[in-house]
């Protein structure tokens, strides 16, 4: 009998260390069935952040690099330098990509380099225990803005996708939801086209994947869920902020 | 053998690269090792080799840890903040075991610092510079002919021991031109690289370059199988030279790099003055060859004298090396300023005629 | 007739699959399981109403479920 859903062989055996409900693991996965029906998992080769997919190096059955908190675009940059045939991803959180690793992503993305950054953006820092993150909304209230986000004192929260879409060596960009069946499948068909993005060698690509945290959002799952779409959606709108690939047709 | 050309130090280290086969190059721009980079620029893509300017001297080393993880053969090069800041992905790159040949071009310190010539790095290079329990084999070669000559040798050792190597040069030997000749070295027997991600290509179990040990007790096997390597690269690698040291000195010198050539001429100029000196000259910092103090100390009547562009930073690793058996005083210039023949000259009459330590 | 099984000590109970099952008839289990959770389950009897449509395992985030038409 054929099987309508299973686990994608780009994903180990590994159980995640993730909280109950987080998205990491639904990201994970389309990045794995992705690769898989993509037909590089051989060749695909994968940088880890620091963050809470610290450890994604053991959930993704491809090689990987656990890379520096922050640095995994230049380390994806070396990779796919000295090996140009291999498909190269990062997989990062905000705290990573669009704090400490902002001149990694944004000279990655300039140059041009043939690799696709799946951005995951939950608006807070998990694995540390729920600090402000550089895409913390204004009011939010964290660990280390328990007054809610003061843009006084503590700034605005980065539209990564549209800062990143300004590049002209980003060819690929686009922002996605995994709060619903429905934005789960267009997540998977954005992820998908930031591979074939690198794969036709057309240049940068990255997906921002809007998520949720709710340990440190202090929410069930559901409410969690809820609150993406009520405050997350407003501040970061979904859509393709870039798309080279057309214009290359 | 080849012929001996007039080459400039920094693009000495460029060309004996291309010429040990290494792959790709990625750095930032810094004075004073910068025409390295300008030189493979030019050179690296007739080859059809990386070349990459990084936009920081941190993500440049990420660059390496990357591309060394696929298992190529990658270059960077820096001078003394650059290092500083490269340091982080030093210490990951020690704790995942990726060969790399790191070139630093000292100059004076602290903070933003001289442009000139300086040995101050000594122990950023030797002592960790970054974090946790790692070393990485240290080169000081004194001439732009031993340095050519060491950079194959560096990164035979970076493959043989997976471990990032350091040519340490200061200012002086990079600015300076020197004749050089290239010869064809017979390379290491070197392993497979079999942990390299590559890409599985069939390959049944993942890859994964990392330095990630959440279990203490895996913490602590990783740091036990890397202090077994360093012992290895310990017993195996120091190197040095002994200069008039097969005879009973007055006094032996001890020196590397720059300063070393300086105190030769000095060991010249002592004679005329009828003091007996020797040179100890360490060509590996890290392994410290303490051998060559067991070889020495028996053959010197005052001691020894560290003469370093520093405040005295290798003169505690000769005091460790001596261990109380003979007298170790120092002599050192700081900032960028090279110490001059006749002080030095001067230090040792201070020394052995009036008992200065 | 359609199946879904669900990996009950992979399973963390986050629900998320019990809230997008369009016919309504996953939901935790009485007992916990290894890791401490009420995992999802489908009662027996229920199952016949299952339309494979995969949406619990779309939103599962420990790619838990598997399904088959």
């Amino acid at each position: 009998m054929p099987i309508t859903f299973t686990k994608p062989r780009g994903l180990t055996d590994a159980p995640t260390h993730y909280c109950p409900g987080c998205t990491h693991g639904i990201v994970h996965r389309l990045v794995a069935e992705v690769l898989e029906e993509l037909g590089v998992l051989d060749k695909a080769i994968g940088v880890a952040p620091v963050g809470c997919s610290v450890l994604a190096f053991e959930y993704f059955a491809c090689d990987v690099f656990e890379a520096a908190h922050g640095r995994a675009p230049a380390v994806a940059t070396g990779v796919k330098r000295a090996k140009p045939d291999s498909v190269v991803f990062t997989y990062q959180g905000d705290g990573d990509l669009a704090a400490i690793g902002t001149a990694e992503i944004v000279h990655a993305a300039t140059r041009g380099e043939k690799i696709t950054t799946v951005f995951v953006n939950n608006a807070i820092y998990g694995m540390t225990g729920g600090q402000m993150a550089p895409t913390t909304l204004p009011g939010q209230v964290t660990e280390t803005s328990p007054y809610g986000r003061d843009t006084n004192i503590a700034g605005f929260p980065i539209r990564v996708s549209e800062m990143i879409s300004t590049l002209d060596g980003a060819a690929y960009v686009e922002r996605v939801s995994v709060d619903s069946v429905k934005n789960v499948l267009k997540a998977k068909m954005a992820i998908k086209r930031a591979f074939e993005c690198q794969i036709e060698g057309i240049g940068f690509s990255l997906v921002e994947v809007l998520s949720i945290c709710p340990t440190n959002w202090g929410l069930s799952p559901q409410e969690s869920m809820d609150w993406l779409r009520d405050h997350m959606l407003p501040y970061y709108p979904l859509g393709v902020k870039k798309d080279k690939t057309k214009e290359s047709e | 053998m080849g012929e001996k050309v007039l080459m400039k130090g920094t693009e000495a280290i460029g060309e004996a690269a291309i010429r040990a086969n290494c792959q790709c190059f990625f750095g930032y721009p810094i004075t004073p090792q910068t025409e390295l980079a300008a030189y493979l620029a030019k050179q690296m893509p007739k080859l059809n080799r990386v070349f990459v300017q990084a936009e920081s001297e941190v993500a440049a080393i990420n660059m390496i840890y990357g591309a060394a993880g696929t298992g190529a053969r990658v270059m960077t090069s820096s001078s003394s903040p650059g290092i500083s800041l490269m340091s982080e992905g030093i210490s990951y790159i020690a704790g995942a075991e990726l060969p790399c040949l790191i070139i630093n071009i000292v100059r004076g310190g602290p903070g933003l610092g001289s442009i000139q010539p300086a040995q101050s790095d000594y122990f950023q290079a030797t002592k960790g510079g970054g974090h946790g329990d790692y070393n990485m084999p240290v080169y000081a070669p004194s001439s732009i002919q031993e340095m050519v000559d060491l950079i194959q040798d560096a990164f035979d050792v970076a493959d043989l021991y997976r471990t990032p190597c350091m040519m340490m040069g200061d200012g002086m030997l990079g600015q300076m031109m020197e004749p050089v000749e290239f010869v064809l070295r017979t390379p290491r027997a070197v392993p497979e690289k079999d942990w390299a991600a590559t890409g599985l290509h069939g390959r049944a179990k993942h890859n994964v370059i990392n330095s990630l040990y959440l279990d203490p007790q895996d913490m602590e096997n990783h740091n036990i199988h890397l202090q077994e390597k360093f012992r290895r690269i310990r017993e195996n690698e120091a190197r040095y030279e002994l200069f008039e040291c097969d005879r009973d000195n007055d006094l032996m010198i001890v020196a590397y790099g720059t300063t070393a050539r300086i105190c030769k001429n000095v060991i010249r100029d002592a004679e005329r003055d009828g003091i007996r000196l020797g040179l100890v000259r360490p060509i590996t910092l890290w392994p410290f060859p303490t051998e060559a103090f067991e070889q020495t100390i028996d053959r010197t009547h005052f001691g020894y004298l560290t003469v370093e562009m520093s405040a005295g930073q290798m003169v505690e690793d000769v005091r460790l090396a001596v261990n109380g058996r003979q007298p170790v005083a120092f002599y050192g210039r700081m900032g960028g300023m090279v110490p001059h023949p006749k002080d030095i000259l001067e230090r040792v009459k201070q020394m052995i005629y009036q008992g200065v330590k | 007739m359609a199946q879904v099984t669900f990996r009950e000590d992979i399973c963390k109970g986050c629900g998320l699959c019990i809230d997008v099952c369009p016919k309504h008839i996953i939901q935790f289990s009485e007992r916990l399981n290894t890791k401490g959770y009420h995992s999802a389950t489908v009662p027996d009897g229920d199952m016949e109403k299952c339309i494979a449509c995969t949406f619990c395992a779309m939103m599962c985030p420990d790619v838990a479920i598997e399904v088959v038409p």
